[in-house]
């Protein structure tokens, strides 16, 4: 019997063993690539031109930022980015949970109609060009608008705020109607407040979404004072990829064109670092929401 | 004061015979009753019927010959023709087996991985370093394709991270752009969103792992079975069907392939195998301007991917005794 514990123990620290050391690669095979693009983001040109590290930079500058900075569309995008985020985390979010309100009552007349119409945008969809072609009858090309109301409604997020609304007590929406309120008044006054956790993990996800869109601008948007930073990013990576096709022998622009590459990436993806702990807590409970109870 | 606008289903009593007529005087009445909730979800319908269901109606320029000076109806039928030209496209063709590749080895190795480092974590008994790799793993989810497309292609540089990690390791002797060679963009476009994506798959399966009774680790540990074995035994049955759940979503969007990552990383030297059906549409359609052949690949493609969403779940549901996932 002892003998036969010692086995298992052993068997078992062999297991950990190899579990923990595989980990440990993993975890470095994500972290040395991102260290990677914030060390060279902070490298001179020199440095960039000639490569060849890893940890740490032979030379570091903030020229590229500075480059970067001085360039005016790129505040222009970072604006467009922020703007576009923060109206259409917004609106979507009120959208859905006002939807999701009417339809978390069970005595709604025609609800089986409206649930299966929404059920059926789920799977279905017309595709790009069918799209594309309603966007452009609509007159919403090259409008910022076009950023928010076609992102206005999800159906999937309507569900999560559905079933949530559904375990408020009903006490409380008894009692505001004895106390006269409406539908409206209990919606705003008692539901949202009360749903803040949900309506929080839906803002986060799409706020993430909307930051890193990039479809939207390169379908709609040929105007460029419309670009918010994944477009200019995007604009930038294709450029230097021609040039560098093109050219091989210019050496100079290639290294200017990738510091001033490194440093929007950087710039692209602070906000959403800077906001992954807050995320953290929240995306978790966001995903079994929507993947249990649907 | 608004009235109160809950009211009970007007249920006719079981034996008395209602006509046409009066069920719409009822609906009418509850529905003017309810008009404040009502109002609530007008507005989703009509956002609905004009996002999702005219799209679905356009679907219908795949079957007419739809140029710019065309609106929609005005377009003329021409039937399956656009179909039929697609058949003898030979880039449609390359397209096809571009995406099937990609979709296949992601699927191949990119449904497993997920799967497999979820039950590491789960086996892992510190809590902080729990933690931290789940941390780490779940970062490159929220990186958009277009910045992870930018890093890629400076790690990939010839002076950037992964020659410099293979010069040092004695690997290769010179630095080669990989992101130029076509015979390798397969492996990228697939290693590339598993790197990306495989931390936050993990999600919902430590989610569903911890929900395990953990008396039946202690029987399995009392009858003397193995670290792995337990694993086999326990862990992976009680996954199963969130596991073919995941399997039937992830097979019914097989030919979708990423339309940012191919839009990020294809070049004009990789071209030839980084082409997928979602990039030939909207070179097709939004730069070519031949809006009915687009249409038409798409709503093929929309066509499969349902059969494939149909046989997945038949198939997952026979594996499971019998019980759809869906």
């Amino acid at each position: 019997m002892n003998r036969k514990a010692i086995r298992e123990d052993l068997n078992s620290r062999v297991f950990n063993a190899f579990n923990i050391t595989l980990l440990v690669i993993i975890t470095l095979v994500i972290i040395i690539p991102l260290w990677n693009v914030i060390i060279s983001s902070l490298s001179s040109g020199q440095a960039l031109a000639e490569g060849g590290f890893i940890f740490w930079s032979p030379e570091f500058s903030l020229e590229n930022y500075r480059a970067v900075f001085q360039d005016d569309s790129i505040w222009q995008a970072f604006f467009i980015s922020v703007s576009k985020t923060v109206l259409g985390v917004a609106t979507h979010v009120f959208f859905c949970a006002m939807i999701g309100y009417a339809l978390s009552k069970q005595n709604l007349r025609g609800r089986k109609l409206y649930v299966a119409m929404g059920v059926i945008t789920m799977f279905f969809s017309g595709g790009m060009i069918p799209i594309y072609l309603l966007i452009k009858s609509l007159g919403l090309l090259n409008t910022f608008w076009v950023y928010i109301i076609p992102a206005l409604f999800s159906y999937y997020d309507v569900v999560i705020l559905m079933n949530f609304f559904r375990n408020v007590p009903d006490a409380l929406e008894e009692s505001a109607k004895i106390d006269g309120a409406g539908e409206w008044r209990i919606f705003l006054k008692i539901f949202i407040p009360l749903s803040m956790p949900a309506m929080a993990t839906i803002a986060l996800f799409n706020g993430v979404g909307q930051w890193n869109d990039f479809l939207t601008t390169k379908l709609y948007i040929t105007d460029q004072a419309l670009y918010p930073l994944q477009m200019k990013l995007y604009e930038i990576i294709v450029q230097s990829q021609t040039q560098s096709m093109q050219n091989a022998s210019s050496a100079v622009i290639e290294t200017t064109t990738k510091g001033v590459q490194l440093a929007t990436i950087v710039i692209t993806t602070l906000p959403i670092v800077v906001i992954y702990p807050l995320l953290q807590r929240y995306f978790i409970s966001g995903i079994m929401m929507g993947a249990v109870k649907e | 004061m608004a009235k109160l606008a809950v009211t009970e289903p007007v249920n006719g009593k079981p034996n008395e015979k209602t006509t046409m007529g009066q069920k719409i005087k009822e609906f009418a009445v509850d529905f003017w009753r309810q008009r404040e909730l009502q109002s609530m979800i007008i507005p989703g319908i009509i956002f609905m019927i004009i996002f999702c269901y005219i799209p679905i109606y356009g679907l219908t320029i795949a079957f007419k010959s739809y140029t710019v000076i065309d609106t929609l109806d005005s377009a003329p039928w021409v039937g399956l023709e656009n179909f039929k030209i697609i058949m003898s496209d030979q880039y449609f063709w390359d397209a096809v087996v571009n995406t099937l590749a990609i979709s296949f080895l992601k699927l191949g190795i990119g449904f497993i991985i997920p799967i497999i480092l979820a039950i590491m974590i789960y086996e892992l008994s510190f809590t902080r370093m729990k933690k931290f790799v789940q941390t780490v793993s779940y970062l490159p989810h929220f990186l958009s394709w277009i910045v992870l497309g930018g890093m890629m292609i400076n790690w990939f540089s010839t002076t950037g991270l992964f020659n410099q990690i293979l010069l040092d390791l004695g690997i290769i002797s010179k630095g080669q752009n990989i992101l130029l060679d076509p015979g390798k963009y397969w492996w990228i476009a697939t290693l590339s969103d598993i790197w990306k994506e495989a931390g936050w798959g993990t999600i919902l399966y430590l989610a569903i792992m911890a929900k395990i009774d953990p008396t039946y680790y202690e029987a399995a540990k009392i009858d003397g079975a193995s670290r792995i074995r337990q694993i086999w035994n326990i862990t992976l049955p009680n996954m199963r069907s969130i596991i073919s759940l995941n399997l039937i979503l992830t097979v019914s969007g097989l030919l979708g392939s990423n339309l940012d990552q191919t839009l990020v990383l294809m070049n004009s030297q990789n071209r030839e195998t980084a082409e997928v059906i979602n990039s030939y549409v909207y070179r097709m359609g939004l730069t070519q301007g031949d809006f009915s052949y687009a249409t038409a690949v798409g709503l093929g493609v929309s066509i499969v991917s349902v059969i494939l969403l149909v046989t997945a779940n038949k198939v997952t549901s026979k594996l499971n005794d019998n019980q759809s996932v869906l």
